[in-house]
This record gives C-alpha cells, sequence and structure tokens, in this order.
C-alpha cells in the first residue's frame, strides 16, 4: 500500500523535487491557506529538525523538516501558502505538482477554523487528487474566542477523511495529528474522500472526456480530476503531466500565444 | 511507475478534445471553480455555528455596499469626481504661489545675467530655456500631483483599492481580462513604467501583455496635470466661475473614464485577435479596512513624489527647455526652426484638431509627458510677443492668442490621454516583454487611437458647424 520503501520513489522525490528520504522514511505534505498558522503547525511538529530547501528550476522556497513517531521517521514538506491549487500561480503550481506527483504518503491540509467555508475550497481540491488526506482544522482557540462552534464529527463524516481539531499555538491536539499522520502514511487508516458534486454542464463534459482519460492515465491518477484540468484548459498541467509521466506529446499546437 | 505506458490513445488527442468540449462551453473553468465554492458551502453550513450575539460586523456591511450591484459604480465614480475636486481646487492656490515665486526669481536671474554681461544666447538657453522649462514643470505639475497622490494613497490604505479591483473584475473577465489588471492601472496613474511593471502581479503571460499594453490608457502624473490645467482654464473657463471647478473636475472625471473605456475596448479587441484567450479566475482576499497611517501616506505620496517629480524635472525638463529655445530662436529665412517644424505639422495638426505647435509639443514631450505643456507655451511665446506667466487667465489668453477653441482644448486632452507612451514607458514595456514586437504595439496602438479619436472628433464639430 505504502510507497515508502520503493527505490523508484525515493529517485522521483530526489531528482523532481530536490527532497532526500531516507529508507523507510514516510514523506508528508503540509498544504493550506496563507495566514492559517500552517508554519505554526509544521514547527510544532518537527521542532528545529527542518531546513529550507529550494525547489530545482522553482524560485519558491519550501521547508522540510522531520519528526519521529512510533519509531518511524516522517519527512515534512512545507509547501507554498495558496487559496487553491488550480495552478493560477506558480507557488500552486508547485504545491500541486507535489500533491499529485510527489506523491506523499500523506497530505496535510491546515484549515483555518475561523473561515472554514473558504478554507474549505483548498481541501475539496486536493481530495480530489489523494485520498490520503488529513484535515487539520487550526486556530480553534480563536474560533472559540469569536463564539465560533465546529462540529469536527460531522465534518469527518462529511468529508471522509480523518479531521482533527488543533490550536497549534498551544500545542493543542499536536498528539492527536501525529497519530492519525501515522496510521494514514501506514496505511493501517484508509480514507474515502467526498468528491466535489459537479453541476450538470460540468459533468457531462467530464463523462465525454472519462473514458479515454481512465484509458491513458492508468491507475496513475484520479481520471476526473485529470478530465476537469484538461476542461479547464490548464497547460501547466499539461506540461507536469508531461514531464512527470513520460508522456510523449506534440505540445507546439497547443501552446498559448507565444511571448 | 518506472514500466512506461503505451497508450492506445495519446494525450494530445485528448488535449484536442477536451480543447472541443471548451469552444462549445467557454465557461467551463468558471462553472468548475464555482461548483467547488458551493460544495464548499454545502459542507461548511452545517458544520459551523456562530452565536448570534451580534449582528454581521461592521465591516461586512461596509463590503456589501461599496461592492455591491446597485452601488458599486456610483460610489466609485462620486470618489474618483471627489479626488479630481479637491485637486483641482486646491491645486489653484500653491500653483499660483509657486508660480509667483519661481518667475520673480527668473525676472531676478535676468538682472544678474545682465549685469555680468552675459551675451543673449546664454541668458536665453539658461535663463528662458532652462529654468524657465523647470519653473512651468514644477509650477503647473507638482501641486495638482502633491494633493492628488495623497489622496489616492489614503483609498489604497483604507483598503478601498482592492474593492475597486473587485467591482471591477467581472468588465475585465467580460473583456477575457485579469482582474489584477485595475491593480496596475491604479499604479499606471503613478506613472505608466510602474504600472507596466506592476504587471509582473498578473500571472498569465496573455493577460499580463494585454496589462502592458494598454496600461498608458491611465493618465500618469506626467499627463494628468495638463489635463487638469487645460480642463481648468478652458473647459471650465466657459462657464460661470461659481461652477468652474465643479466643470472642470467633470471633464477630468469623464476623460479617465474614457480610458478605462478604450482601456476595455482595447483588452477585449487583443484578446479576441492577436492575444486569444480566456480569462483565468482569481481568487481575490478582500483585506480588512484598516485605520490610514498619515505619517507613512504623507511621507510616502508627498516627499517621495516631490523628490522623483523635481528630479525627472531637472533631468529632462531642464535640457527640454533649452533645445526648445535653441529651435525657437534660431532662425532660417523668415521662421525659427520651431515655426518651420510648426508649419510643416499644421496640416496633420489641423485634421486632428490641434495645430502645428501642439504636435511638436506632443512629440518633443516624447521624454517625459511632463514638459508637453511647458514646450507648447513655450513655443508659442518665442513666436510671438513675449509674455511672462502671471495667472492662469494669462495662460488661456496666450492659448485664445494662438487660435485655441474649445475644439483645441478638447483634442489636445484626447490626444495627451490617448497619444503614445514616453520613452521610459516604452523601455519598461521592452524589459518586460522582451520583444520588439510588443513594445512597438504599446507604441502604435495608443498613437493610432490617438490620431483616429481626434480625427473623428475634430471632424464632426466641423462639419456640424459646432466650432
Amino acid at each position: 500500500m505504502t510507497n515508502a520503501n520503493t527505490e523508484e520513489h525515493h529517485k522521483l522525490l530526489r531528482e523532481h523535487f530536490g527532497i532526500t528520504t531516507t529508507p523507510g522514511q514516510f514523506t508528508v505534505a503540509l498544504a493550506g491557506n496563507p495566514n492559517v498558522g500552517k508554519s505554526t503547525v509544521f514547527n510544532a511538529l518537527t521542532g528545529l529538525h527542518q531546513h529550507t530547501g529550494n525547489w530545482p528550476g522553482k524560485t519558491v522556497d519550501n521547508a522540510q523538516g522531520n519528526f519521529t513517531y512510533l519509531d518511524r521517521s516522517f519527512l515534512m514538506v512545507d509547501l507554498p501558502g495558496t487559496y487553491s491549487i488550480l495552478a493560477h500561480t506558480v507557488e500552486e503550481q508547485v504545491a500541486r505538482d507535489f500533491i499529485c506527483f510527489g506523491k506523499p504518503d500523506a497530505t496535510l491540509v491546515v484549515l483555518d477554523a475561523t473561515c472554514l467555508e473558504r478554507n474549505l475550497n483548498l481541501a475539496l481540491q486536493v481530495m480530489e487528487i489523494t485520498p490520503r488526506v488529513i484535515v487539520c482544522v487550526n486556530l480553534m482557540d480563536e474560533a472559540e474566542k469569536k463564539d465560533i462552534n465546529i462540529n469536527i464529527s460531522f465534518l469527518q463524516k462529511e468529508l471522509g477523511v480523518p479531521v482533527v481539531p488543533t490550536a497549534a499555538r498551544n500545542g493543542k491536539g499536536l498528539d492527536d495529528l501525529r497519530q492519525k499522520l501515522y496510521e494514514m502514511s501506514t496505511g493501517l487508516c484508509i480514507a474515502a474522500p467526498r468528491q466535489i458534486n459537479y453541476s450538470l454542464e460540468v459533468e457531462n463534459a467530464i463523462q465525454q472526456l472519462l473514458p479515454k482519460v481512465s484509458r491513458l492515465i492508468g491507475p496513475n491518477l484520479n481520471p476526473r480530476w485529470v478530465a476537469l484540468r484538461l476542461l479547464d484548459g490548464d497547460q501547466a498541467f499539461i506540461r507536469s503531466i508531461t514531464h512527470f509521466l513520460d508522456f510523449d506529446l506534440n505540445l507546439t499546437s497547443l501552446q498559448e500565444v507565444a511571448v | 511507475m518506472s514500466t512506461t505506458i503505451k497508450p492506445m490513445i495519446t494525450l494530445e488527442e485528448i488535449c484536442i478534445e477536451a480543447e472541443k468540449i471548451r469552444l462549445s462551453n467557454p465557461n467551463v473553468g468558471d462553472k468548475i471553480v464555482s461548483d467547488i465554492y458551493a460544495n464548499a458551502e454545502t459542507i461548511a453550513r452545517p458544520a459551523v455555528t456562530k452565536k448570534a450575539t451580534e449582528a454581521r460586523p461592521w465591516d461586512h456591511k461596509l463590503d456589501d455596499i461599496l461592492t455591491s450591484r446597485l452601488f458599486g459604480y456610483p460610489i466609485m465614480l462620486t470618489l474618483l469626481s471627489l479626488i479630481f475636486w479637491i485637486t483641482i481646487t486646491g491645486a489653484n492656490i500653491p500653483s499660483q504661489m509657486i508660480a509667483d515665486i519661481l518667475f520673480a526669481f527668473q525676472d531676478q536671474l535676468l538682472v544678474w545675467f545682465e549685469l555680468a554681461g552675459a551675451p543673449s544666447w546664454l541668458t536665453g538657453v539658461l535663463v528662458l530655456g532652462m529654468y524657465r522649462g523647470l519653473a512651468w514643470v514644477v509650477a503647473v505639475m507638482l501641486p495638482p500631483m502633491a494633493i492628488f497622490f495623497p489622496l489616492f494613497t489614503l483609498l489604497e490604505d483604507l483598503g478601498y483599492l482592492p474593492r475597486v479591483a473587485f467591482n471591477l473584475d467581472n468588465m475585465f473577465k467580460k473583456c477575457h481580462a485579469c482582474g489584477k489588471q485595475i491593480l496596475t492601472m491604479c499604479m499606471g496613474f503613478g506613472c505608466n513604467a510602474a504600472g507596466i511593471i506592476a504587471c509582473r502581479i498578473i500571472d498569465s503571460p496573455r493577460e499580463r501583455l494585454i496589462a502592458v499594453l494598454t496600461n498608458n490608457f491611465v493618465p500618469c502624473n506626467g499627463r494628468f496635470p495638463t489635463l487638469i490645467a487645460i480642463a481648468t482654464i478652458f473647459m471650465g473657463g466657459m462657464v460661470i466661475s461659481e461652477l468652474q471647478i465643479a466643470v472642470a473636475s467633470l471633464v477630468v472625471t469623464c476623460l479617465v473614464m474614457l480610458g478605462i473605456l478604450i482601456t476595455f475596448a482595447v483588452s477585449w479587441a487583443l484578446s479576441h485577435t492577436i492575444l486569444k484567450g480566456e480569462a483565468s479566475s482569481l481568487v481575490l482576499e478582500l483585506p480588512p479596512y484598516r485605520k490610514p497611517q498619515f505619517g507613512a501616506i504623507f511621507y510616502r505620496s508627498l516627499i517621495d513624489r516631490t523628490t522623483f517629480v523635481l528630479k525627472r524635472a531637472i533631468i529632462m525638463a531642464a535640457p527640454a527647455g533649452a533645445i526648445t529655445w535653441i529651435l525657437a530662436n534660431i532662425y532660417i529665412g523668415e521662421l525659427s526652426i520651431v515655426g518651420h517644424l510648426a508649419a510643416w505639422l499644421q496640416p496633420l495638426g489641423y485634421a486632428i484638431g490641434l495645430d502645428g505647435f501642439i504636435l511638436l509639443a506632443f512629440i518633443l514631450g516624447l521624454p517625459a509627458n511632463e514638459i508637453v505643456m511647458p514646450i507648447l507655451l513655450m513655443c508659442y511665446l518665442s513666436s510671438g510677443q513675449m509674455l511672462e506667466f502671471e495667472s492662469l487667465e494669462e495662460l488661456q489668453r496666450i492659448l485664445i492668442r494662438n487660435n485655441w477653441t474649445w475644439l483645441t482644448a478638447l483634442c489636445t486632452m484626447l490626444f495627451c490621454l490617448l497619444h503614445w507612451p514616453c520613452t521610459t514607458t516604452l523601455l519598461s514595456a521592452y524589459k518586460e516583454t522582451g520583444s520588439k514586437k510588443w513594445t512597438f504595439l504599446t507604441f502604435i496602438i495608443p498613437t493610432t487611437i490617438a490620431f483616429t479619436v481626434c480625427f473623428l472628433v475634430a471632424q464632426t464639430a466641423r462639419l456640424l458647424h459646432l466650432v
């Protein structure tokens, strides 16, 4: 189930993302909107065992840190803070490429409890790419101050992935978070994330593309999600998929207007 | 993953099919985004309960008004007109004071040069050329800028500008351009070169190019005082004095609106011709309203800008003043060089409602738009009788003596709003696009539009015997 031990996965992370993992180490991606306390969660989990790296070919910094839980080592990769991963910006593209092609053993999406609705967009988008998602509802302390109450068990049932409430600044909920990361990475917990309901118009368009996309992509990626990206006319995604999955594609006919 | 998949279908085939679906269904990208949001809402609503202790916070209420369909645009227009009104009202007095001081000093300089026994050409180049050019720029340009920019920065600091971007996003989307373009346009009010550099915030190369190519339709601080000056002394001067400022503000607001409309038109045209494509969605977070930091505003927009303007005046206006004086005072036959050039440009200038001198001033003003008015006045003054600038009424008399009508004033303002960008802006466009082709388009699109619009206005007015 888990890909932590495969040699190819180490190679992929090293060559495409500049990340070196030790044998048996799990990779955890950390995503979230800007200003949701993502760095606080990152620091709280990894302590001082971190360093800032640089994505090859990109000028976006990413911090990596590691921690050990129940004798297993985890490498945590802090992705750029983004509102979505529809790849409108370099940051969004970096975040998406890592979640999609870097195949982390778990992706932790940090949400701001005080504006959950807006933050959920990102979580839903990540859940389209991978089922290995853990949602962390951070800033619970601030929500409490603002008299906002969040029904965590309801949310967990609705989303179909583990939901952990935290107040990372005060260190609350971190143990639970580690436990869930462990369960997700080792395959003890298998999530069935809720998929986005699209309107009829979009759904019809997906169905038109789906059979062919499924045959082409195989088990590598969620074919529905790939179809959506193609429908969105996402050139950056077509470049990424060509790059990572070694598809031979003549891009010239599809290029955006060259500068 | 290591085994290369030999697909029966190629990705290219699927991409082409996806493209077809996209074309028959152009909103699908937006629909995907709105569906995601709708899903998030469906999940979050029942999961979150908020104690109904208070009604919606005041800033949400304010947002509802400022970004409402009904009030959004009227409020934007009112604020814009109000800013122009304050600028024009406020600029008159300091303008007059600065002019009085600087031109009194010019007389003093003339006395000193005479005492020192300087030859008349030296006095001409240095005092009547360089110094006067500089004095013009400072007196006419500085006060409106010193008032406009703190006001504009105040709106920015209050957090109003992102709401403007929000209001206009839909319009830009209709033109297949990016909503962030409005922010680059706001930068353009300060300086088009800065506006073009600000286009970096737009992520799609196609949308970025549209923003670069259209930035010039926002009047920068070099052109905007020219518009204010002409609007005040000419358009405002046509009505009774109580209404003068109101009319002038209205004229300037209309011109800025026209510039924005042309920006939309050109963006639309570009994204349907050489820059085909669709608008990408963007998530715009409305920042909280903040108490403005008056000290910082004052410093940033007044001190910073004043030094910037003064520096540019010295670098650009002083040499331009000297050159203009030389050109205006070297005679070939009956006419000065300026006279010859203006006479040669006269037919073209007349056809678009200007005259040879005005067109010449715009051409000589290519390095910096600030110096167009000063050059024009110097040309007028040197070719006819020597006059000293004493007041705005004096300026109006100079212009009327040179056959200005309301049509000349209108066409000059239109040409000023729409014509080619200055060399600094063109250089920035070249640096940002890295292409001579796009730089040339940055030059030729406004130029063509300026000539066309002025030609149509002038010919229509003349045909209808309005002049």
